[in-house]
């Protein structure tokens, strides 16, 4: 309630700061990054599986590894800058990077500020669950023990869709579901796919798989308002490795799901 | 200017009364196996052998000193990896009663340290067992002293039960917590819950006051 509240005031504030102080854009990016031969692209460095340090402190993850193949593609050097969700499209827009790529999702207040690629990366909020256990439609639920965490989309989904039968245990937070999951006091986790793939990661003995989606709500990048040149050329190269199979294969290993269908 | 709306929050009423349901079933049962758990605490740590005595205040200063929410994760999502899984209302009745058992069992004690010395020699002269002397003689008058004292450790117990609510037990202070992320009126529902815990605890104490003298000790 209260982070809705501000969360609402920042884009509101930010919609009538931004929009006063930036006039018309310039049409100029593209040929600014390229005679500088690089590219300053804004990812999240605590995201996991999205934007977040590696073993090896360097930065890592679908986020990292597309914004690295724009800058290969467009043959310049790429310099992350690490963004929070609040600060990145002011970022963008006081031109401290170039691109927004942090699982950032499209909404219409967002398209009045910025704007979007075509998508690049599926988020997806989803029902995760042991190996053994054979989940194939929402059916396949009734009888079982799901955790989920309180008041979030997870919560209303599932009361939506799945079968009365099904034992929903709600938790005060992600990391309290997680753990009625880990220590198997649940069957299943309905949660994030950021939170699924850290839990998953840290926790390999429990043997957990993507079941079944709850919603779609896939990642963009975020470009300034009426860089149409960079835009185009993005989209370029976005739809050339939708083609070939690389942002497919991006999914699949930090995933562990396929991309689906990507809106345009 | 902020608005109250009672009506959606006490439209979500069938959830508030499940909540309470399991709120008080939950206090009923711990309060019972607590208190009993306690007496034989009291008895083991000042008759008991010497294991007995160390074993039962290492329980008791383990309980004491580490925060209610601890133990009941402890049960909820540590015994798991030992193999032993419980149900919710299983692992918050245990953590009830354990946290109940070791407060229970100082309170107690010190009832029965209280009994006064002729009382002892009384029952000794009549030729009574010792288990005859601590459940007739010592046992009823020390839980008449200590009654007041021991209903409001109860009560705090049943007040704790609102954090069983972390572990998905669906009593009083979780049902609070479901309607406000449902109608997005939190203020509401939290005023609504405090009532009901502030009239639940003044019931549980007239209650367990009338009970106390009728049917655990007889008043003389």
């Amino acid at each position: 309630m209260k982070f809705k509240l501000v969360s609402s005031l920042v884009s509101l504030v930010t919609t009538a700061v931004l929009t006063v102080a930036t006039p018309a854009q310039a049409d100029d990016s593209l040929n600014a990054v390229l005679a500088k031969k690089s590219i300053a692209l804004g990812v999240a460095s605590d995201f996991p599986p999205y934007g977040f340090m590696g073993p090896d402190f360097k930065l890592t993850g679908v986020d990292v590894a597309t914004a690295q193949l724009i800058a290969d593609k467009l043959g310049v050097k790429a310099e992350f800058v690490p963004v929070s969700t609040p600060n990145r499209i002011p970022y963008l827009q006081t031109k401290k990077i170039d691109l927004i790529v942090s699982a950032l999702g499209k909404n219409p207040e967002r398209e009045k500020v910025i704007d979007f690629t075509i998508a690049y990366a599926p988020f997806f909020q989803a029902v995760f669950g042991p190996k053994a256990l054979n989940i194939k439609s929402f059916d396949d639920l009734a009888g079982k023990s799901i955790a989920v965490t309180r008041g979030t989309i997870q919560d209303d989904m599932l009361q939506k869709v799945a079968p009365p039968t099904l034992k929903i245990q709600r938790f005060e937070d992600d990391s309290t579901t997680v753990a009625a999951f880990i220590s198997q006091q649940t069957q299943l986790l309905a949660t994030g796919a950021a939170v699924a793939a850290a839990a998953v990661q840290k926790n390999p003995q429990v043997q957990a798989e993507y079941k079944l989606l709850l919603k779609d709500s896939p990642n963009f990048i975020g470009v300034r308002k009426g860089e149409t040149a960079l835009l185009t050329k993005v989209n370029e190269i976005l739809r050339a490795a939708k083609a070939d199979g690389t942002l497919e294969q991006y999914s699949q290993k930090w995933l562990g799901r396929g991309t689906g269908v990507l809106p345009e | 200017m902020i608005e109250f709306d009672f009506g959606v929050v006490l439209a979500q009423w069938p959830m508030l009364a499940h909540g309470l349901v399991l709120t008080v079933a939950l206090t009923l049962a711990s309060a019972v196996l607590g208190t009993a758990l306690g007496i034989a605490c009291a008895w083991a740590r000042l008759h008991g052998g010497r294991a007995l005595r160390s074993a039962t205040s290492a329980y008791v200063e383990a309980v004491r000193n580490t925060p209610f929410i601890i133990q009941l994760f402890f049960i909820f999502f540590g015994l798991p990896s030992l193999g032993i899984r419980l149900s919710v209302e299983v692992a918050c009745v245990l953590a009830m009663v354990l946290n109940l058992g070791a407060y229970a069992c100082e309170i107690v004690r010190a009832g029965l340290q209280a009994t006064p010395k002729g009382q002892l020699e009384a029952a000794m002269s009549l030729a009574l067992t010792p288990w005859q002397t601590f459940s007739r003689v010592v046992l009823p008058p020390a839980l008449a002293r200590i009654w007041p004292a021991l209903v409001s450790q109860i009560i705090i117990v049943m007040l704790g039960s609102a954090v069983c609510g972390q572990i998905s037990a669906e009593e009083l202070s979780q049902a609070a917590n479901l309607i406000s992320s449902r109608t997005f009126r939190s203020f509401e529902s939290y005023i609504l819950v405090t009532l009901v815990y502030l009239a639940l605890a003044m019931a549980l104490r007239q209650c367990l006051n009338w009970v106390g003298p009728r049917f655990i000790f007889t008043s003389r």
